[in-house]
């Protein structure tokens, strides 16, 4: 039984079509012209309890609005969206109380005071009683190493402490469905590194469920077994990233290690030249003539080594999002 | 229920946590209350000079309208001012989302998250002077009078409370609205005179189109007990109306949020 599921998801904007400047203002005024931008269309994915879903797409292709339609922060134009057995848009208390946002770019924690401070009041709000939140923090506290930073004012904290804190304010109420809108934004690797091995281990913890939203792959790779790769406001891919990668690229690279250097117009006939250092190259061969081309090489070259991998994925996604079109 | 009053309570410790690193603010608020309070009665002591009248209220009967005033000036600094003020910043900021995520009442947390101390002074000096003017002018401490005008005033605070709140929730559309709840402010500062003291045509738009005369006059002839049946009836029809329409304004305003781009 699907725990987050969404049935030919739309939404629409009217925004309002106005040119620069002082002309464009007044023409405008005078003559109001909207347009109509379609941010989301026609999506639909399930996600089973315990899952951690990668959400991928460009800026702009419609995670945000997607995300917000999940949890109820807006209302589709079309289609129908469940989350953890409610109707999000409704924002019933006992949905609201199942699942949790965390938006790396806002925060909820008062600036002022400490996080504990904040804590207190997520804890009022979500009915968690004294004992009971205080045993929560603790343990949260401990999985994510935050000590005396939650009696530090929040404005005197780094930025990963600080996201530490977030997730603790978002995660108090031991939500089931988890919504994380690039949660390590602007974090160092060490801070990415800790946020993401206290996901996976909150995922496996309390089986909660996660959809994940980064621009750092490495977020993705390292944490979700599936994506879902939305584009232009639509469900381009859903399914493992082993398949996304061979589905977006249509190369293998081919790593060889040779008994002497040669030159880059040796590789000619065989594949695209990525890179020669010395005895090491490596070629980019389109995969349907893989076994033929490497048969080639191996018979024709002086071959010590030759291994066969995918491109990284950061490459891969990180051209698409560049290019921002899809074959 | 319980719930929601110890969030409140939560709140209030909270923002007070936060408020108290700057105590000097209590006397500087102290001093500052107390000096527009002596200015006003200055005013008003020269409309009362050589013997007139104004609007038929006695000097007395005049203060505790003056009290009122004083004590929902000190509400609005309390609660008012601190916690709509931010519903601009939640807006701008697109942090909304995370009070409409909360499993509570989002016109309570708007409302009630923040409690400035600052405001006491006022509401002490106005209760102050509500008690002595109407001494004064020989108004008799029954415990009928005494229900009744605490009925008004709680009355007149839920008006207030909503024409602020109507306000600052425009800004799902507007965003910078915070000018406006100035003119509201300086609209309000009509309050501190019996409305009997205006002009026919101002009297009709302080009590049919910002009803001021239910925020400072009913409550005050309620308090000197000589309000009639009709306007205490009708007091309570506005705060009921004003707090409903405050609900649905706020449920229609949300439905047009779309919360800031990220």
């Amino acid at each position: 039984m699907a725990i987050v599921r969404a049935q030919g998801l739309g939404k629409t904007y009217r925004v309002a079509d106005k040119q620069p400047g002082l002309a464009g203002t007044l023409r405008h005024f005078l003559n109001r012209r909207e347009r109509t931008i379609k941010a989301v269309q026609d999506v639909s994915f399930a996600i089973e309890p315990g899952e951690f879903v990668g959400f991928l797409g460009a800026n702009g292709a419609g995670k945000t609005t997607t995300l917000k339609m999940l949890t109820g922060l807006i209302h589709p134009t079309s289609g129908t969206v469940e989350v953890a057995g409610a109707i999000p848009h409704r924002r019933e208390a006992d949905f609201l109380g199942r699942i949790t946002l965390v938006m790396g770019q806002k925060q909820q924690l008062i600036w002022d005071l400490p996080p504990l401070d904040s804590l207190r009041v997520n804890a009022a709000v979500y009915g968690i009683p004294e004992a009971e939140s205080r045993r929560r923090i603790a343990e949260l506290a401990d999985m994510l190493e935050l000590g005396d930073e939650l009696r530090r004012p929040v404005r005197k904290l780094s930025l990963g402490q600080r996201m530490k804190a977030e997730l603790l304010a978002a995660l108090l109420h031991r939500p089931a469905v988890l919504f994380l809108d690039e949660p390590t934004l602007g974090l160092d690797v060490n801070a990415q590194a800790r946020v993401r091995s206290f996901l996976a281990d909150y995922n496996r913890r309390f089986g909660a469920t996660v959809l994940l939203t980064s621009h750092y792959m490495a977020d993705i790779t390292a944490l979700c077994p599936r994506v879902l790769l939305i584009h232009e406001g639509q469900l381009f891919y859903d399914g493992t990233l082993e398949m996304l990668t061979q589905r977006l690229a249509p190369c293998r690279e081919v790593r060889l290690e040779l008994h002497q250097p040669l030159g880059a117009e040796a590789f000619a006939g065989y594949g695209e030249v990525e890179a020669i250092e010395g005895r090491q190259v490596r070629l980019l061969i389109p995969r349907e003539r893989l076994t033929e081309q490497v048969g080639r090489l191996l018979a024709d070259l002086a071959v010590v080594d030759l291994s066969v991998s995918d491109p990284p994925i950061e490459d891969i996604i990180g051209r698409l999002f560049r290019q921002g079109a899809l074959a | 229920m319980g719930r929601y009053l110890t969030t409140l309570r939560v709140f209030w410790i909270a923002s007070l946590t936060a408020e108290l690193e700057y105590k000097a603010n209590f006397l500087i608020e102290l001093v500052a209350t107390a000096g527009n309070l002596v200015g006003s009665v200055f005013v008003l002591s020269l409309f009362y000079g050589g013997g007139r009248s104004l609007g038929g209220w006695s000097w007395e009967a005049a203060l505790v309208v003056l009290g009122v005033y004083t004590l929902l000036e000190g509400v609005t600094t309390t609660l008012l001012q601190p916690n709509l003020s931010t519903i601009v910043a939640h807006v701008r900021t697109g942090s909304l989302d995370f009070v409409l995520l909360k499993p509570i009442d989002s016109q309570f947390w708007l409302s009630a998250r923040t409690f400035s101390p600052w405001g006491l002074p006022g509401i002490g000096l106005g209760a102050g002077l509500i008690i002595y003017a109407a001494w004064k002018a020989g108004a008799s401490p029954d415990p009928r009078t005494v229900a009744i005008a605490g009925l008004m005033l709680i009355a007149s605070l839920l008006i207030l409370y909503s024409l602020w709140f109507v306000l600052a929730a425009t800004s799902i559309w507007f965003v910078k609205i915070w000018n406006a709840t100035e003119v509201l402010r300086s609209v309000l500062v009509a309050g501190r005179f019996p409305v009997s003291a205006f002009p026919a045509g101002l009297r009709a738009f302080f009590t049919f189109v910002v009803p001021v005369a239910f925020l400072t006059t009913v409550p005050a002839e309620a308090i000197l007990g000589r309000a009639s049946g009709a306007w205490l009836l009708a007091g309570l029809a506005v705060a009921a109306g004003s707090i409903a329409a405050s609900r649905w304004f706020w449920r229609f305003a949300l439905r047009f949020y779309t919360s800031a781009s990220s």
